[in-house]
């Protein structure tokens, strides 16, 4: 069988400890039976895609496993270790694969980190969010700075070599000092990778709701959340951490493969509930609601391994042209390398100014953008309109 | 088969707002059987969905009903459901014309308000034998000795017999479909002189085209007469006639002198048929039209536009199709240079634009922006010329003007005293002269102001009611024109003038006006990529401004779990809202925007 085509894999545990305050991300409590459920339930999906692109079926090589939620690591080490085991048995991993669990502090020891590696798991993400106490029981977070630190030196000690922390600006009663404070101490600790985001409140959330109510003053105003996100970057490439997305930082050669594929449109499958897949040109989401996609793998897969996983799939869009040409911007613009004229041209067969001319004239008059030597990048100012501009880059 | 005229009773119900005017006419419609209590639905003569949502009466309806009296006789009753606020005296006194005597419901708690006394004043106009009734005599609060002898006193209308009823709870409205039947006269006409007939109103239906609705004076009307409007010379074969059921038409055969009913005929074009015209027998005709009614003016002006410009001509079909039952409309075609393609449109009062733009929007389906009102100013040029002012931005330069005059209204405001001082003060900030005030008893004051129309067109009466808690009631009618220091105000948006939000300030508030008109703005506008100045001026000579500051962030936070679907969906959306902005040179100016001037004194 010929391994032609590869792509990633993104597996979603959609359970958590508690909610965080500013979470609209598909995610909840749940109970021990539960967890059990759903791993058995997420197995007979793998087995159902591993028929149609693994090794019953196009074999294609996964090069990236992105195990997210949620919390994965709030489920026990052995049902992380029945899923990997699953995708290994139906299909091929690359031998350089890289494999992310997210996870949290508060749900982990060394013994399960031990674990965690022992199955093949060779990067972790852990959400720290912020350094300071305050702001992380502001935001609802279950753990402490401390908690966090333990769980970073077990993950070292259990041989963990490429980390990633995830770090939050803007939060809640955040300042410049306290964020200052935050990126020394997580400098500090040296992890490979650090990603970098600042809050956004979604509607439904409690956190949300509260800000609403009348209590904006506890946030940082736009000018401070600037500050802080110039802070933030300051601090990391001067710590030699090169930011390769708008909020992701890394050091050489540490980038995440997986989480590039998402802006460099390369085929990736979404297993569990409301994950998202990317596949020849179609994308799609898993169902959403827990019971409805407990039920359609429990009726639609039997002994036989030959289900139907493809009524799993919503929200079904064929991208055509204009759908990729936009894409193709909007998501490739994201990269501090931003985008290839010339893939562009090779991809769709047109002349990247013939689609985009006065967009991309419009801004690089402003110096929100630049082209240049054969590729086109957003300028620090321009990253900070990024919205704006992307917008411009959808066709009508 | 001929209807006995003594037997026919014409006659509409008038009242202040919320006194109970379609709570009788439903209780009257119920007793004399039309519809049962189970097939009522609260108020059927209110039918539009506006009018039940708002409590209000907007439109006159019309409905046909049976009462057999104490006499043992059958009488037809032909009922006439009227608006009760100011701006909708038209529709009141093209009611009256059809009508030979008029119900006057007064609450029997709040006793007689500013518009109850518009309302008998329109009656006795007319010369319409006025009916008084005490309504909602259930209340705790109701005095209904002490209503009797306002009317008495006030009005001078006879009221010691007036019935004393509930028309919530259907208490005592036997006694009005009586005192109807004895106190109302019956009509007079000859049936079989020729036909003339007054248009009170007309509307649209889709399967049955233009429906007239008339009064027939003299004469008799079946399918087949050809008929003539008097006053626009159509003519047109008549196709049915009948009357008002319960909100159906039902088909007669023939209507005659005394009745009211409808009429639809081979009408093409709906500005054939104007309301208070006069239809005739092309073979038959008679000598002289009928006296008709007062045509009233448009009082307010604003621009409406289509959001999408490609629904102009949808726009323009709507008007012409509110026009027909509404002769108060009054439209023609302009443009601008912010908006494009719309109209200026006339109303009666503020109430009512915001009526009809509700109707436009709900009823046609239209996605509006609405102009700042604006009154007609009159504006004399230096050659002695004068024109109508009616969109701010066509004043002619400065240079070219002698001076303007803008109209002033006499207004009457009837409060409970302790808010007299509060009332007076709202009437000195908007440049009221006092005219006088008298006391109706111990407790309540009808003030006297006069007023310049364009200080009450904004939100007056909002002021009015929070002013006085919701006590004070009002009317005005207008007065004339008077000389006044006028200034044109500009805003120019990054330096560019926006025509539509030009507005016309006496001198002395301009500084205050240009000042928080700039603030809204600044609220209003979303960030732009850049600095956006807001400036208001008065000709070249900028009096204030304000500046939208650059946007400094604009960003998607991680996308989680690769969906892309999401975030596309969210650049979509934020695209969207951009489109539905009106675009100045480079600035999106949300639609909103365009109405600020309205909402000035709101903070």
């Amino acid at each position: 069988m010929n391994k032609t085509k590869s792509m990633g894999m993104y597996i979603h545990i959609p359970f958590c400890m508690t909610k965080c305050k500013y979470c609209d991300f598909l995610s909840f409590p749940c109970d021990e039976p539960t967890k059990r459920i759903y791993v058995d339930s997420l197995k007979r999906e793998i087995l159902a895609w591993g028929n149609i692109y693994g090794l019953g079926g196009e074999n294609r090589n996964i090069s990236t496993i992105f195990i997210g939620g949620g919390t994965p690591s709030y489920l026990d080490s052995n049902l992380i270790f029945e899923i990997m085991k699953c995708v290994r048995n139906n299909f091929y991993i690359d031998e350089n694969a890289e494999i992310t669990i997210e996870c949290n502090p508060g749900t982990l020891n060394l013994l399960k980190l031990s674990d965690f590696k022992s199955c093949g798991i060779n990067r972790l993400s852990i959400g720290l969010q912020s350094a300071n106490d305050n702001e992380l029981k502001a935001i609802g977070r279950i753990h402490s700075f401390t908690q966090f630190k333990e769980s970073f030196l077990d993950a070292r000690t259990a041989g963990f070599d490429n980390i990633n922390i995830d770090l939050m600006t803007a939060l809640p009663y955040q300042t410049l000092d306290s964020l200052s404070n935050t990126l020394d101490t997580v400098i500090e600790l040296n992890p490979e990778h650090i990603s970098a985001y600042s809050l956004i409140l979604e509607e439904h959330t409690p956190l949300y709701d509260y800000i609403n109510l009348g209590h904006a003053n506890i946030l940082p105003d736009e000018n401070i959340d600037r500050e802080m996100y110039y802070l933030t970057k300051e601090k990391l490439l001067s710590a030699g951490y090169e930011r390769y997305e708008i909020s992701n930082y890394s050091k050489p050669n540490y980038a995440s493969r997986h989480n590039l594929s998402y802006w460099n449109r390369t085929d990736y499958l979404g297993v569990g509930l409301g994950a998202s897949s990317f596949i020849d040109n179609v994308r799609y989401k898993n169902e959403e609601n827990i019971s409805a996609y407990l039920l359609l793998l429990d009726k639609n897969f039997d002994d036989n391994h030959d289900g139907n996983v493809s009524k799993l799939k919503r929200e079904i869009t064929t991208l055509n042209l204009n759908d990729s040409m936009e894409e193709f911007m909007f998501l490739g613009l994201r990269k501090e390398s931003g985008i290839s004229i010339s893939e562009f041209s090779r991809s769709f067969n047109k002349d990247i100014f013939d689609v985009y001319g006065n967009v991309l004239d419009k801004y690089s008059k402003m110096n929100l953008l630049n082209i240049n030597n054969g590729n086109i990048k957003l300028t620090a100012a321009g990253f900070d309109v990024s919205n704006t501009i992307f917008c411009d880059f959808l066709l009508d | 088969m001929s209807i006995d005229q003594s037997k026919i009773r014409n006659f509409c119900i008038i009242a202040h707002i919320d006194h109970g005017k379609s709570t009788l006419a439903d209780r009257i419609i119920e007793k004399t059987g039309l519809l049962t209590s189970r097939e009522m639905q609260a108020q059927v003569l209110d039918n539009m969905d506006l009018e039940r949502e708002r409590g209000i009466t907007i439109k006159s309806q019309a409905i046909r009903t049976v009462y057999k009296a104490q006499d043992g006789e059958e009488y037809i009753l032909n009922l006439i459901d009227t608006p009760g606020h100011v701006d909708f005296n038209y529709e009141v006194s093209r009611s009256l014309a059809a009508c030979d005597g008029a119900i006057l419901v007064v609450d029997a708690a709040q006793g007689i308000e500013a518009q109850t006394l518009a309302n008998v004043y329109l009656a006795l106009d007319h010369d319409l034998d006025v009916l008084p009734v005490i309504n909602k005599i259930d209340l705790p609060s109701a005095d209904p000795d002490r209503v009797v002898n306002e009317i008495e006193d006030v009005i001078g209308i006879e009221a010691e017999d007036a019935p004393r009823i509930s028309a919530k709870t259907g208490l005592n409205i036997e006694e009005v479909l009586e005192q109807i039947v004895t106190k109302i006269p019956s009509p007079v006409g000859d049936p079989l002189a020729p036909l003339s007939a007054l248009v009170f109103d007309s509307i649209y239906d889709s399967y049955k085209g233009v429906i007239v609705f008339i009064r027939i004076k003299n004469g008799t009307i079946r399918s087949g007469t050809q008929i003539k409007m008097m006053a626009t010379g159509a003519t047109a074969n008549v196709v049915e006639v009948g009357y008002f059921g319960a909100g159906q038409f039902i088909p007669c055969d023939e209507l005659s002198a005394g009745m009211v009913g409808y009429v639809t005929a081979s009408i093409k074009n709906v500005k054939d048929t104007s309301v208070g015209d006069t239809m005739t027998d092309v073979q038959n005709p008679c000598s002289e039209p009928l006296p008709g009614y007062k045509k009233v003016n448009s009082m307010v002006y604003c621009g409406l536009y289509p959001a999408d410009g490609s629904k102009y001509p949808d726009l323009r079909d709507a008007l012409e199709k509110l026009q027909l039952n509404d002769a108060s409309l009054s439209y023609e075609p302009e443009t601008s240079i912010a908006l494009g393609f719309g109209f200026r449109c006339g109303f009666l009062g503020l109430l009512h634009l915001e009526i009809i733009q509700e109707r436009l929007e709900r009823e046609y389906n239209l996605d509006l922006v609405t102009t700042a009102p604006s009154v007609i100013y009159k504006v004399y040029k230096c050659d002695d010329s004068m024109i109508e002012l009616t969109n701010p931005s066509n004043l002619p330069d400065p240079s070219e003007i002698q001076y303007m005059e803008e109209p002033v209204v006499n207004a009457e405001i009837m409060v409970t005293s302790e808010f007299i001082g509060a009332i007076m003060e709202l009437c000195q900030e908007r440049r009221g002269v006092y005219l006088g005030m008298d006391y109706i008893d111990g407790t309540r004051a009808l003030i006297k102001y006069e007023l310049p129309l364009n200080e009450i067109i904004y939100d007056f009466f909002d002021a009015l009611k929070s002013r006085s808690r919701g006590y004070a009631s009002f009317d005005y009618e207008l007065k004339g024109y008077e000389r006044s220091e006028l200034v044109k105000l500009d805003i120019l948006i990054n330096k560019e003038e926006v025509d539509a939000l030009s507005f016309i300030v006496h001198s002395e508030t301009a500084y205050e006006r240009a000042r928080k008109m700039c603030e809204k703005l600044k609220d209003e506008i979303p960030r732009h990529l850049f600095e956006i100045p807001i400036q208001a001026a008065i000709g070249s000579k900028v009096i204030a401004r304000e500046t939208v500051k650059a946007m400094r962030k604009d960003v998607l936070a991680k996308c989680y779990g690769g969906d892309i679907t999401r975030k596309k969906k969210l650049l979509e959306k934020q695209k969207e809202g951009k489109k539905r902005m009106r675009q100045v040179g480079n600035v999106d100016i949300p639609q909103s925007a365009f109405m600020s001037v309205l909402k000035l004194d709101q903070d």
